[in-house]
């Protein structure tokens, strides 16, 4: 199914939940914050959501700024 | 090195509830490499550096996380909302920011303007009132205007910070005299945020008496990053030392400094 990560349209496995996801990306939950439909889901949470088609999903981190 | 601080005596800087010994802090972009980075920040002296929240890229994420090089049990993590334009925008960032769990503090900052990156104040009121309501300790990064200062104060930040001159303009302390006056009239310290240049440009403005310094292109794009990380340090500690031990006063008139008694015929 087609999802919207960060802007880009990407294909994910149906009915993966967010945990699922990052670990299809190769991401550390613990390194990532994630919003999801424009909702912040918690870490302790992302085994609870399912993503579905179409969503948007932002995976956020630190980067260098002033 | 530290004589000054030694000699002279300060308190902690306090923004919050949390305290910090460095009165300078410093940002953690535009550096040539992240090991020239790390090698500044530790020059600086800094105990408290800016990042920002951005999305991760996903072809090669293990690189672009500023955590990968900073450990945050050492450094105090202070994420910005740089590059919002609106409150609601900020609001976002900042709500992202404090997910990444490591505190509650944002230093808030809504643009109004592209070229000169001067802040929306009315903006920055609005998102101020809201993530105070939420929690947040929030550093407002604003002009040098003080009836703004004073409004976000009443809304409730833990530090305001005026600016010395525009984001990354290298200008240094355009107007001493408002952030003196800022700095009177507020109770929560004053954080003196963007547009130094060079050692002498922090040295001045602590020496107007405010209770620190962020700047982030004064020392990334010097020529070499970590000595500018260490003047900036000494400037800072130097401009505090001399605001406690409080200048002469200015006159228009020369004064003798050796005896005018004495004389030969």
């Amino acid at each position: 199914m087609d999802v919207v990560i960060n802007g880009e349209r990407k294909q994910v496995t149906a009915g993966v939940t967010l945990l699922e996801l990052l670990q299809e990306l190769e991401l550390d939950p613990r390194a990532v914050v994630v919003e999801h439909n424009r909702q912040i889901v918690r870490r302790p949470k992302l085994s609870d959501v399912t993503v579905a088609p179409g969503d948007a999903i932002e995976l956020v981190h630190f980067v260098g700024g002033g | 090195m530290t004589t000054a601080v030694e000699t002279t005596r300060d308190t902690l800087l306090d923004i919050g509830g949390r305290t910090f010994q460095s009165r300078l802090m410093v940002g953690t972009g535009k550096y040539p490499d992240m090991d020239t980075m790390v090698r500044a920040i530790e020059a600086s002296g800094a105990d408290v550096v800016t990042v920002a929240v951005r999305r991760v890229n996903l072809d090669r994420s293990k690189e672009s996380s500023v955590l990968h090089f900073l450990d945050p049990k050492k450094i105090f993590l202070l994420a910005n909302t740089a590059g919002c334009y609106t409150a609601a925008d900020a609001i976002r960032y900042a709500r992202l920011a404090r997910e990444a769990g490591f505190n509650d503090f944002v230093k808030l900052e809504v643009i109004g303007d592209e070229e000169t990156l001067l802040p929306d104040v009315a903006g920055l009121l609005e998102a101020t009132k809201v993530l105070v309501q939420e929690g947040f300790k929030v550093l407002a990064y604003t002009n040098e205007d003080l009836v703004t200062a004073l409004r976000l104060e009443d809304a409730g930040c833990a530090a305001v910070m005026p600016l010395a001159s525009p984001i990354g303009s290298g200008l240094g302390l355009l107007n001493p005299f408002s952030v003196r006056t800022i700095k009177r009239r507020l109770h929560v310290p004053v954080i003196v945020d963007a547009g130094v240049g060079t050692a002498s440009d922090a040295c001045v403005t602590m020496e107007q008496g405010v209770d620190g310094i962020l700047m982030n292109t004064a020392i990334a794009a010097a020529q070499d990053p970590v000595a500018m990380a260490h003047a900036m340090r000494m400037a800072t500690i130097a401009g505090r030392a001399a605001f406690l031990a409080g200048r002469m006063p200015r006159r228009e008139v020369a004064m003798p400094s050796s005896p005018t008694k004495g004389m030969l015929d």
